[in-house]
């Protein structure tokens, strides 16, 4: 993978890559052993001073960072048995979403998330992870496969958000992603999603109707970009770093505004930095908060999941 | 998301293009000048060329409910500022501002009316209220409303005109859509009708949740109904829109809504469907 280091995370970058090398060396020869441990204890403490002090933008940032594990890079590290479902059955399959069955912890699940692609080839592929009506319907279609056959639901959310284009508006866009929400509050199955990069708007939230949502550290979820809202307001895209603090969209702020249910830390210097380890880390959160609605009826899931959207949202009266 | 409020194209900007003192108004269609009171008396629409100028939400009771009366549900709820949001002027300010004006309280009225003789919940949008925009008491309210409908066994009538979520609500806002689709959900268990009425414009996260999903969509002539907004497109795609592109008779062209109304014909036409789709549990009044 190409390396993509971000100007304020280039001091801990430069370290992480230090502790790589040493780490190769003190495979070979175990002097080199009480080196590493002080270099990653520095490591450490460097990127928790640094990111302790990250700016709402700097998070976003993060959160879109090129290197950043997408859904396929947790779904290999996640599950095993994966076979991938494809097409709407209407009108193509949008590979901006990626779904299908897998065996978690011995269970077999629906997966559905988005995905972007790495570089400019796969990116085209994947539309920047903006998907057409197309994939939400095939993420609806997974979703009532899912109820059908008992299967819990896990979706991984990595959207800048729904594609604005003409042939998404000419098949529907909003109606898929109408009818992606209708579908996510009806099926009587746990449903689990994780917010692992960008939560872009409505295209993010119909993957996003969940009984449990987590979000990884330097996730961010917001009803329009940060760029979008500086236009719109200020008229000036690059007051950007001002309204992404003002929209709350940092993995803290929603979950005090009680959008998402708990945060999974990530690695040291962020989730790009290691995927194995972020992986891990997602698995314990994931398999402790689907493990929690063992024993819950399709009924009561669809209650449940009812009432967590329902008490959302603050007014006066 | 909401648009610029320099562009809302309230009533109260073709007022402002009226002629003299305000007692001719000009067609936005056509050029025609109208006096006021005739356009007042069409509803708002050109009797020259059959333009539909925006009608606010008391011209929609008196057009469509019988004797122009609703009992409106849940009135009392007005906006928090959960992210002490402040664009230059505060959230609180801009609300305390429209609150002063006095004609809403927020972007949406619902309660029970009858149209054509039967029972309904209704709703409609109000587009002057900060764009129609669905923050939490409109969520709330469109939830309650179909909360409501659920144990009252009422047909849903919901006219939407909204530029989207209402960004100054954050987050918060874009739940408001899994929370009223989740309403309508349950809603549908009842077996009795959502008709979803799409009036000029219907966009971001109001149209991508609940508005398609009536069992029937209607629409007005015209109107703008979309996903994205027109100049969100043409940023991202680089190349100018086709002629009409998300107007209704483009989403009748490509299977998003059964029809288009024209106004004069809206209250017979919500009627006849009431007369289909309830008939044989609610008899007409
Ligand atoms: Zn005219």
């Amino acid at each position: 993978m190409a390396a993509s280091i971000l100007p304020f995370e280039k001091p801990v970058a430069e370290l992480i890559e230090k502790v790589r090398e040493l780490r190769s060396l003190a495979a070979a020869d175990p002097r080199f052993e009480p080196e590493l441990a002080q270099l990653e204890d520095n490591t450490g403490r460097l990127a928790r001073e640094i990111f302790a002090g990250l700016t709402p933008m700097q998070k976003v940032l993060l959160s879109r960072h090129a290197n950043r594990p997408y859904t396929l890079d947790y779904i290999k590290r996640l599950f095993t048995d994966w076979v991938e479902l494809k097409g709407d059955r209407r009108f193509a399959d949008d590979c901006s979403i990626v779904g299908g069955l897998a065996t978690y912890h011995g269970r077999s699940v629906v997966v559905v998330g988005h995905q972007k692609g790495r570089g400019a080839k796969e990116n085209v592929k994947r539309n920047f992870g903006m998907p057409n009506p197309e994939g939400y319907r095939k993420a609806i279609r997974l979703y009532e496969m899912a109820d059908r056959f008992g299967l819990p639901i896990l979706t991984f959310i990595d959207t800048m958000g729904a594609y604005p284009g003409i042939g998404a508006e000419e098949r529907g866009q909003s109606e898929a992603i109408g009818s992606a929400l209708a579908a996510m509050a009806r099926v009587g199955v746990p449903i689990v999603a994780t917010v692992i990069g960008e939560g872009g708007s409505g295209g993010a939230l119909a993957l996003g109707v969940a009984n449990r949502v987590l979000v990884l550290e330097f996730s961010c979820y917001s009803v329009i970009s940060p760029e979008g809202c500086a236009a719109i307001l200020w008229k000036d895209g690059s007051r950007a770093d001002e309204a992404a603090a003002r929209l709350k969209i940092t993995a803290p702020d929603l979950l005090q505004l009680g959008v998402v249910d708990t945060i999974v830390e990530e690695p040291t210097g962020g989730a790009h930095q290691d995927h194995d380890e972020a992986a891990v880390r997602l698995d314990k959160a994931l398999w402790t908060t689907l493990s929690s609605m063992d024993g819950l009826s399709p009924e009561e899931l669809v209650d449940d999941r009812y009432r967590r959207f329902r008490g959302l949202g603050s007014f006066v009266g | 998301m909401t648009w610029p409020e320099k562009t809302l194209p309230t009533t109260d900007a073709s007022e402002k293009r009226s002629l003299g003192a305000g007692v001719f108004r000009r067609c936005d269609g056509c050029s025609h000048t109208h006096d006021a009171s005739e356009l007042a008396r069409t509803f708002e629409v050109c009797s020259q060329c059959g333009h539909h100028h925006k009608l606010d939400a008391e011209g929609w009771r008196r057009l469509l409910l019988d004797d122009g009366e609703l009992a409106q549900w849940d009135d009392h709820l007005v906006p928090n500022d959960p992210l002490r949001f402040s664009d230059g002027k505060s959230y609180r300010d801009r609300v305390a501002a429209l609150h002063k004006k006095g004609r809403a309280k927020e972007a949406i009225e619902i309660g029970r009316a009858r149209l054509d003789g039967r029972d309904v919940a209704y709703g409609a949008f109000v587009f002057a209220f900060m764009g129609g925009s669905m923050g939490s008491v409109v969520g709330e309210k469109i939830t309650r409303l179909f909360e409501r409908a659920t144990r009252e066994e009422l047909p849903v009538v919901l006219l939407q005109s909204s530029g989207g979520a209402r960004m100054q609500e954050g987050i918060l806002s874009l739940m408001q859509m899994a929370k009223s689709v989740a309403a309508l959900e349950r809603y549908r268990k009842t077996r009795l009708p959502f008709l979803s009425v799409l009036l000029h414009p219907t966009t971001g996260g109001v149209a991508a949740s609940f508005a398609f999903l009536g069992d029937v969509n209607i629409a007005e002539p015209k109107a703008l109904i979309g996903f994205a907004g027109p100049r969100v497109i043409e940023n991202t795609i680089r190349q100018t829109l086709p002629e009409g592109f998300q107007r209704a008779e483009f989403l009748l062209d490509h299977g998003m809504v059964d029809a288009i109304v024209p106004r004069p014909e809206m209250k017979a036409y919500i009627g006849t469907l009431l007369q289909h789709l309830v008939g044989h549990r609610q008899a007409r009044r």
